[in-house]
């Protein structure tokens, strides 16, 4: 299975877990990340500049109508929400707060699940927040791979037991084993080497 | 052969009939969001399939106008983005201080909360006297409510706020009365705004202004779409009017980038060239 997409969405805690992910991810992983992180609705994005620092991915605020590629860690700009249209491109939009939040990240992956089907990967991390849950719910559904923060390692359990609570993902791991898993998918032969 | 997802061809046919029987246009939105929007009314309705609200919607007239009101985004606030309106007082209010009437149009006012936060701007630097603004949107009710410039408080001190922030130089509690939990805005502040019922997808140029307000409404639409509304926007101006987009929009996808210079990039402020 070619996985074409990861979706991540992460709340409380989120920046040291992003910290992790990021500084982890090689330069020539193959596979486009899109994230949502719940914050203050006031912010002014240098956050995402300061992870970029840290990141051997490109670290960029997703743009209206952009063409989701790889080599790219797309973040969800502050009180917008981020969807995937069908011919992978993505769209903004200023609609009612969902789960108290904009971005929302039920509203994100469940039109990525919609966009991208069984090649999609969702994963939820640290947060104190059910968002998430059904979004992880609908990437199932469509056959997409899910993964869950182990809540015993998460910054805060919340949003992954929530998500545990909902459907049965396919993988609960701490951080560092669900880079080392990405890994594998992105490059399957790397095992042998 | 390419199968198309059933859903997809359910949408598309809904959206057609709603544009045959009632004229509103929404063929060239952001298919995701008008999925997620549909499929919220079809939950709250009970229904199975997307097509089942296609009857509904053709001999239902009371159904259509729900539908209406979801695939309509009123969400709005006061003084949305402070540094917008900072930017607004300092790099468009001199240009417009320069002319004898100001003509303004607020593209997809929804509710108003823009357009009195406008009013009241052009109060404060001594400009609303000689100013109309054209406040329209295609949803009648919004724009019903927006003419009445009642709002609730709930919002208020974020929007007190919002107003401190983008450099209001009063208090902002000046500009209306609390009456239990609403609260109703000054009656000098709605004297020259003009609501009107107008359709961005359907419609055509109606003035020439100086000034086009159209934020967080062109997310909304498709590539096609947005360049026929930019089009529309760059005969309305004037040679020297200014054009504010919202914070994530930009010309970049439109026939028109090279017909405006930039203000202010980051506040997506936009100047007509002569």
């Amino acid at each position: 299975m070619k996985h074409e997409a990861i979706v991540i969405g992460v709340s409380s805690g989120g920046m040291s877990a992003m910290k992790v992910l990021f500084s982890l991810l090689p330069k020539d992983f193959n596979i486009p990340i899109i994230i949502v992180q719940h914050l203050n609705a006031r912010s002014d994005g240098q956050w995402i500049q300061l992870l970029n620092n840290e990141s051997n991915l490109h670290v960029k605020e997703a743009d209206e109508k952009e063409a989701i590629v790889a080599g790219n860690i797309y973040i969800a700009p502050p009180n917008y929400h981020l969807m995937i249209e069908k011919d992978k491109t993505f769209s903004l939009t200023i609609d009612e707060r969902f789960n108290y939040a904009r971005p929302s990240i039920d509203v994100l992956f469940e039109s990525a699940a919609e966009a991208y089907k069984n090649t999609l990967i969702g994963i939820v991390l640290t947060g104190a927040n059910h968002d998430g849950a059904n979004g992880i719910k609908r990437i199932k559904e469509y056959g997409g791979l899910a993964i869950v923060q182990d809540p015993k390692t998460a910054e805060c359990a919340y949003m992954p037991a929530s998500a545990i609570a909902a459907i049965t993902p396919d993988y609960i791991l701490p951080l560092k084993n669900i880079v080392a898993l990405l890994l594998k998918i992105d490059n399957p032969k790397s095992e042998s080497e | 052969m390419i199968h198309k997802d059933t859903s997809d061809i359910e949408i598309s046919l809904l959206l057609e009939a709603i544009f045959q029987k009632y004229g509103y246009d929404f063929r060239q939105y952001s298919q995701a969001h008008i999925r997620r929007r549909l499929m919220n009314r079809m939950k709250m309705t009970g229904f199975e399939y997307i097509s089942q609200m296609q009857s509904e919607v053709l001999n239902d007239e009371l159904f259509a106008s729900k539908l209406l009101q979801d695939l309509s985004i009123t969400v709005t606030e006061m003084f949305r983005d402070p540094a917008f309106y900072k930017s607004l007082r300092e790099k468009v209010i001199p240009i417009l201080k320069t002319y004898p009437f100001i003509k303004i149009w607020h593209a997809g006012c929804a509710t108003g909360e823009e357009a009195y936060s406008m009013a009241i701007l052009l109060q404060e630097e001594g400009l609303y006297d000689r100013t109309t603004i054209y406040a329209t949107d295609f949803n009648q009710l919004a724009l019903n409510q927006a003419k009445e410039g009642i709002f609730s408080n709930k919002m208020i001190k974020e929007y007190s706020v919002n107003y401190q922030l983008s450099g209001g130089k009063d208090s902002f509690s000046s500009y209306y009365t609390s009456n239990y939990d609403n609260v109703i805005m000054n009656q000098s502040l709605k004297k020259n705004i003009v609501w009107a019922n107008h359709n961005l997808v359907t419609d055509s140029v109606f003035a020439e202004v100086n000034l086009i307000l159209c934020r967080n409404v062109l997310i909304y639409f498709d590539k096609d779409l947005q360049n026929k509304v930019q089009e529309l926007f760059n005969n309305s101006l004037i040679n020297g009017g200014v054009l504010c987009l919202g914070s994530k929009e930009s010309l970049c996808y439109t026939d028109f980038q090279e017909e405006y210079i930039e203000l202010d990039k980051y506040q997506r402020i936009y100047k007509k060239r002569y």
